[in-house]
């Protein structure tokens, strides 16, 4: 604890007021961060359950068979629960809470070398809202109708009949609203609180991208939560926004007024959500850049370009939301927009994508565990993200959609994608977060297996996909010809999936043992040029930074020809 | 510890943390809005011809007439409340919020009264699409005209005196806060009574 700050007039805060309701962001910033690593982790289990019964349909799940009905077989209603909660919980509990509520609260207040978020209540707010989403999305479960079954997308007019879907619509108006808290908070704090100095331009790319995050989670999650508060009108007061007329539900015409449009929903509900696959990728990018930077020891190519395209990114994501839409029969005017737009988009991602591989170019660079992942980012990313161009397409996009060709491009994107991101950054910022290093050793034992397990995964949904194999079948196409013949990759995909969770040990065990015998780790101990790095290894207590921070420079000065060492960071003269 | 520009301006940015961050949220209300109102022009097209006159024949203008004079009343007082109080004036504070307060009071005893006439004639969300769509957006409406009133309570109960004496200027900048954002409420009823009564 540093003596110039203002906490000695204050009593010693307890247990529960600095761990538990903390409005320091650096503690809020881990509550969300071991929050969305377990359900990640919860989420991961789902899709095990999952994968066993793709593997070895009808057969009884080993270790949590007993919660399975009759003989631990798995029916299909739970199937459909188990795929529906996978997809929810791993986008809104577990990545972008991960990436923006975990990372984006711990790093960006540090990176701009401010003493706190904007408003530090809210922040809180920000985080027990999601706790409570989170509780009650879980809760769920144990409820008489069970855990919603209508897939991530929830779909009408399915979803306004099937079980357990109102639980899932409260719950998804908390973590909205969590969102919106978190997002506002991280805008204001970016724009109020830089220090004196960083300028726009000087902005590392990492808060550069939790800026354009928070944008599209502001102003992309309201129509979901519009488009929820109808689907709930329609479960709960019997109303028929999305319900047309003459709708026959087994055998029996649907008593509502009707003239609701099913259509409705999948437009709001895409308004949202292809925006928020940006949301997942930014950060991501945004991680990849520093690592990049940081360890090939030169400034990043294209800087400017980056930002740029992140920006037009941003704008133009919300602009491309009906090419999930092309078999829905909106018409070939709008088919024929949304297909122009969604190649507009790749543009930009080209971009970033180029930038970073062409930063690579003659730099010496360092092998270290966060720069294994970033690096297996950008090849993992770039087939998650070409895989996408044929679905942008209405021609290809007719004969691939909903099959397991997009589960493997979303995948590639999102799994080896954005996750891989995130354990770069665990790894990278673990030493300033703690004050101790993580396992190198370990570290590379979770990478390399973690990389081909993925691949092992991801790759083969797109061989089945392009035989036609459609998503969401409870047992993986037994049932239909023209599967058969890509059918034997089910087991190999499953056994992948289960070593992929066996090589997550490594990654735990390292977190527990760095956090209590971990090597001491410096302020600075990667070289690296960012305000953060001025701080100490931990930050100290509510307020950071032990000395005033000025900037001077922009980000990335590495390998600087008249420096002392071989880089100057943005804090010092 | 205190963050800074919650008092005094930001130079460069020429701002206060919570005036750009009412903006970002109303920002946010824009879009929740516009989601319905899009929804709203979605099923207006959709529904067969006349279907959307005929149901919105069965509302009552007087009383949406009124209620939007009530509104736009307390949007006024709510400026003069604010006014009063960068005149450091604290009891023509009180008096004004006073007055929003009871206006948002009759807003929803209207309000009420509106709904419990449709109950009474069997008309209900269910009735059809336009019966659903004018209770989902007057629905959210007033539970953000309830928020407002919270927030207004908070600022006129008697310990709000305490508030305003320790800290008058972030006292201000916070009515000022809670100025935008009814503002903005009164504004989405502008849009509202139009759309749902008139048209």
């Amino acid at each position: 604890m540093s003596s110039n700050n203002n906490h000695h007039d204050h009593p010693k805060e307890n247990f529960i007021q600095s761990y538990i309701f903390s409005v320091d962001h650096k503690i809020i910033g881990i509550q969300y961060g071991i929050t969305s690593l377990l359900f990640l982790l919860f989420g991961f289990s789902l899709m095990a359950i999952m994968r066993w019964q793709l593997a070895y349909p009808g057969t009884e799940i080993p270790i949590v068979g007993f919660l399975f009905g009759e003989g631990g077989v798995l029916v299909s209603d739970q199937y459909n629960s188990l795929g529906a909660m996978h997809g929810t919980i791993m986008i809104f509990l577990g990545i972008v809470p991960l990436a923006v509520g975990a990372f984006g609260n711990y790093l960006v207040p540090l990176q701009i070398g401010a003493i706190d978020m904007a408003f530090p209540k809210l922040n809180a707010a920000s985080y027990w809202t999601y706790f409570v989403g989170g509780v009650i999305m879980i809760s769920s479960f144990f409820m008489p109708e069970g855990a919603a079954r209508s897939g991530w997308t929830s779909y009408p007019p399915l979803s306004i009949f099937e079980n357990g879907q109102t639980i899932w619509l409260i719950s998804m108006i908390f973590l909205i609203t969590s969102s919106l808290l978190g997002s506002m908070n991280i805008i204001v704090t970016i724009v109020q609180l830089r220090a004196p100095g960083l300028t726009w331009m000087r902005l590392p790319i990492f808060t550069w991208a939790q800026f354009v995050t928070s944008f599209l989670l502001v102003l992309a999650f309201p129509p979901l939560e519009a488009a929820a508060v109808m689907q709930l009108m329609d479960r709960v007061a019997s109303t028929s926004f999305f319900l047309p007329s003459g709708l026959v539900m087994s055998g029996e015409i649907v008593e509502v007024a009707g003239y609701g449009s099913p259509l409705l929903w999948q437009h709001l509900f895409w308004f949202l959500a292809h925006p928020e696959v940006y949301v997942l990728i930014l950060p991501a990018l945004g991680i990849v850049g520093e690592i990049l930077a940081n360890n090939t020891r030169k400034p990043i190519w294209g800087f400017k370009s980056i930002i740029y395209s992140m920006v037009f990114l941003g704008f133009v994501s919300f602009i491309v939301w009906a090419h999930h839409m092309f078999l829905t029969g909106m018409g070939q005017a709008m088919s024929a927009f949304f297909q122009t737009t969604t190649m507009i988009i790749s543009i930009p991602s080209v971009v970033i994508l180029t930038s970073y591989f062409l930063s690579l170019w003659g730099g010496s660079i360092r092998f270290n565990t966060p720069m294994l992942f970033a690096l297996a980012f950008l090849p993992m990313f770039g087939i998650g993200g070409l895989t996408g161009l044929p679905l942008g397409l209405a021609a290809s996009d007719i004969y691939l959609h909903d099959t397991y060709y997009v589960i493997g491009h979303f995948h590639y994107v999102v799994a080896p994608g954005t996750i891989f991101a995130l354990f770069a950054g665990i790894y990278y910022w673990f030493p300033k977060i703690t004050g101790k290093k993580m396992s190198e050793m370990l570290g590379k034992l979770h990478f390399w297996p973690s990389l081909i397990f993925m691949n092992g995964i991801f790759m083969p949904m797109f061989i089945q996909g392009l035989a036609g194999v459609s998503r969401r079948l409870a047992d993986g196409g037994q049932s239909y010809a023209h599967a058969s013949g890509v059918l034997e990759w089910n087991e190999f995909m499953s056994i992948s999936a289960f070593c992929l969770g066996l090589a997550q040990i490594p990654f735990i065990v390292n977190i527990i043992m760095s956090l209590f015998s971990g090597e001491k780790s410096s302020r600075n101990p990667w070289d690296s040029t960012t305000i953060e790095w001025a701080a100490p290894s931990p930050p100290v207590g509510h307020g950071n930074f032990d000395k005033p921070v000025n900037v001077y420079r922009s980000s990335y000065e590495y390998s600087v020809p008249d420096a002392k060492k071989d880089f100057k960071p943005q804090f010092e003269k | 510890m205190e963050i800074p520009y919650s008092i005094e301006e930001r130079e460069d940015t020429g701002l206060i943390n919570s005036k750009l961050g009412i903006w970002i949220f109303l920002a946010s209300e824009v879009m929740l809005f516009g989601g319905l109102f899009s929804a709203y022009i979605f099923l207006r097209l959709a529904a067969p011809p006349g279907d959307f006159e005929y149901w919105a024949s069965k509302l009552s203008v007087p009383m949406a007439t009124v209620n939007t004079m009530v509104l736009i009343s307390s949007s006024v007082s709510m400026v003069m409340a604010w006014a009063s109080l960068k005149l450091k004036d604290f009891s023509k504070f009180k008096m004004y919020m006073g007055i929003t307060l009871l206006c948002s009071a009759l807003f929803m005893v209207i309000k009420y009264f509106e709904y419990t006439s449709k109950f009474s004639h069997d008309i209900f969300p269910s009735s059809s699409t336009f019966m659903a769509i004018y209770f989902t957006l007057t629905g959210l409406h007033g539970i953000h005209i309830l928020g407002g009133v919270v927030v207004m309570l908070y600022f006129y109960l008697p310990f709000s005196h305490q508030l305003w004496h320790d800290q008058p200027e972030h006292f201000t900048n916070r009515v000022e806060a809670l100025g935008l954002y009814w503002h903005f409420v009164d504004l989405v009823w502008i849009f509202l009574f139009p759309v749902l009564y008139l048209l």
